[in-house]
């Protein structure tokens, strides 16, 4: 699960890891009012949960009150289009106001999980305020990494090897073990499953601070956070997968005109790839789960429909211990029930599956049968030619 | 022979008295698995269905000579579970949960270095199963062929679609471990490989990987420099788009990393036949078999 920066910052103050004061403002009269708490001079932050905002025009530095209060009026509602949101953009709904940083340095850090050695990690440049994967690509001796031991914690000499990875003397060093133990501490307290502090500023006072900050939460710890949860902001998700997945389906929208719907994962993944190998693209991703009931089935029917864009369905259900008849029956059901008007390709695999195919057969709807992965393909790419 | 599960497998379910456990504690006994009893706190001293319940693993090993677990404790106790096992010393621990906080299998992770005597497969897996011998999971075992070819798989239904094209071919399989669709899992494709390069049993292995991390550069590495015996690769999400989690927690590409192509270009570089196409796994398999008898 993702946040917003604002949530993010508030979070590393608790966590006392340094960061500009800042604070929403819901007004023009209060982002006025804020601004002149900061000395007169601000920085405007659109709040959405995508990257690049700087250069979509979502971060704009206010030289009074009143040029903050403009700003903010002008950010407030607008669709920010940036590299991260596609050409739809964003919507902003929030708008951060945060005091300004006299930058003498920007740096790099984040934290993570390394999947392959099972640890969490620390990624730290002195080259900051710039896409990591930029500097991982041209100059990847640049980043420096440092694995950490759970039992252990972050060792004395691994904030050294940060602190020199990103240059640091003086009181940004003395002040280094602080941030990057509080930040390691807020990782592991919160179930985050990255934070990104980009850039990383040494202020022109020698001081550390957390200019920009992006925190991640590990979506299946988050039962134990009920304080993270509310941080979730419904507006920044699609509003078909936020449906979906308050009934237990898995469901990501995609541009293609073939819906597909599928039980597990790993085959859903598989049944996109195949309509792609047979030239033509998912609308989606959808995993009904191990049930695959007839209730899923007819919620994920009416998800994948309310896509325009989708031409035919591929119903793929590799039964295992479920009863390809009740599957077979609960397909018929919710045809007719949702009123399916577009081709729909079926893949029965499982227990009594002739019983299955025949149901669907008989059903005098238009379902076709695949005998396969490969025919089901074939079928349902030539029904939308 | 097989690797990890058969006829010698005493199985215990944590989580028996849970639907799912109960459910699949008897699938397991069906197909002739020994399900020796289960574990669930506080409910020891019953009897369900047959099979004795016990209130901690340390009892139900004691009192049953089980040497493997299978795991339906839910998330937030399930790494507790999984380290109960460990610390009983059964030998092999399968967790089916999914949904297990992945800071919790940190420290899984680092307490299993403790006890080399036990293996994890999973968690969010289907389990193993060696077919005609013991099955350790929530697999159709019917679908399965007893034979030669070792599956391994990050996926559950993407496994049971291979073993279905093998077995419609005629091809049985010696073992297939589903190894969990999570980013920090116990057993991985290396580990697996490794088990099914020393198999006697083990003529050709089937490798279902997916987007996300880099297992399965890892085991493209290791295949070329250990594994003598001929693998079909397959790896799903070369069509799905990159920063979305595809259902599995682990199944993400960020950053650039973890793209179906840079998989199966590293696979194909070290000689395994990769196949583009899901449905073809089993027909690439029947091509290398006939191309070595």
């Amino acid at each position: 699960m993702d946040i917003h920066e604002y949530q993010a910052k508030d979070l590393l103050r608790r966590f006392q890891v340094a960061t500009p004061a800042g604070q929403v403002a819901r007004d023009a009269q209060e982002a006025r009012a804020i601004t002149e708490g900061f000395g007169g001079r601000s920085v405007v932050k659109a709040q959405i949960h995508a990257g690049g905002r700087g250069k979509g025009g979502g971060v704009k530095f206010a030289k009074s009150p009143d040029e903050a209060a403009e700003l903010f009026g002008r950010m407030l509602g607008m669709t920010l289009v940036t590299r991260q949101t596609g050409p739809e953009g964003r919507r902003v709904n929030t708008v951060y106001l945060a005091a300004p940083v006299d930058i003498a340095r920007e740096l790099y850090l984040s934290l993570l999980v390394d999947r392959g050695a099972g640890r969490v990690i620390f990624l730290a440049s002195a080259e900051g305020g710039v896409e990591i994967e930029e500097v991982a690509a041209h100059s990847p001796e640049k980043i420096v990494k440092v694995t950490v031991d759970p039992v252990l914690g972050l060792a004395g000499y691994q904030v050294r090897e940060l602190a020199a990875a990103l240059g640091l003397r003086g009181e940004a060093l003395r002040q280094a073990g602080g941030f990057l133990r509080n930040l390691y501490r807020l990782f592991l307290e919160q179930d985050c499953s990255m934070i990104e502090i980009n850039p990383l500023v040494v202020t022109a006072q020698g001081e550390l601070t957390a200019l920009d900050a992006k925190i991640a939460f590990d979506d299946n710890a988050l039962f134990r956070h009920p304080e993270i949860q509310a941080f979730r902001d419904g507006a920044e998700e699609a509003p078909a997968e936020t449906e979906a997945a308050s009934f237990g389906l898995n469901f990501i929208k995609l541009d293609g005109s073939i819906g597909c719907m599928v039980n597990g994962a790993g085959l859903a993944m598989a049944t996109m790839d195949i309509i792609q190998l047979h030239g033509a693209s998912p609308a989606n991703f959808l995993d009904v789960g191990g049930g695959a009931s007839e209730e899923a089935v007819k919620n994920a029917f009416r998800i994948i429909l309310q896509d325009p864009g989708v031409k035919a369905v591929l119903v793929n259900i590799f039964g295992g211990i479920m009863r390809c008849d009740i599957v077979a029956k609960g397909i018929v059901n919710a045809s007719r029930d949702i009123g399916v008007t577009v081709p729909v390709v079926v893949r029965l695999e499982g227990t009594n599956v002739e019983e299955g195919k025949r149901i669907l057969a008989e059903s005098g709807l238009a379902i076709l049968v695949g005998a396969d992965l490969e025919d089901a393909a074939r079928k349902v790419v030539a029904a939308i030619h | 022979m097989s690797i990890l599960v058969d006829s010698n497998t005493r199985l215990i379910v944590q989580g028996i008295t849970g639907r799912e456990g109960l459910y699949h504690a008897k699938g397991c006994r069906d197909y002739g698995t020994h399900v020796v009893g289960g574990v669930t706190p506080g409910k020891g001293g019953q009897e369900i269905e047959g099979f004795p319940v016990f209130d901690s693993v340390r009892e139900a090993r004691a009192r049953t000579g089980a040497n493997a677990t299978m795991i339906f404790v839910p998330p937030p106790a399930a790494a507790d579970a999984i380290v109960e096992a460990m610390a009983c010393g059964i030998e092999l621990v399968v967790c089916i949960t999914e949904g297990v906080p992945i800071l919790d299998m940190v420290k899984v992770k680092c307490a299993l270095a403790e006890y080399p005597g036990t293996r994890l497969v999973g968690p969010n897996c289907p389990g193993v199963i060696s077919p005609g011998q013991a099955k350790v999971g929530i697999m159709p075992g019917r679908i399965h062929l007893p034979g030669h070819v070792g599956i391994i798989s990050r996926s559950g239904t993407l496994a049971y679609e291979a073993v279905g094209q093998l077995t419609a071919l005629g091809i049985g399989q010696s073992s297939c471990v589903g190894i969990g669709g999570d980013p920090i899992n116990g057993t991985s494709f290396v580990d697996a490989l490794r088990l099914f390069q020393a198999d006697p049993a083990t003529h050709a292995i089937v490798m279902v990987g997916e987007i996300g991390g880099g297992a399965e550069e890892e085991a493209a590495a290791f295949i070329q420099a250990s594994v003598t015996k001929p693998v079909v690769a397959f790896i799903a999400g070369q069509s799905a788009p990159a920063g979305r989690r595809m259902g599995h927690a682990g199944a993400i590409i960020s950053g650039g990393k973890g793209t179906a192509a840079a998989k199966m270009e590293a696979l194909a570089a070290a000689g395994i036949t990769v196949v583009a196409s899901p449905a073809d796994m089993g027909k690439a398999m029947a091509g290398l078999l006939a191309g070595r008898a």
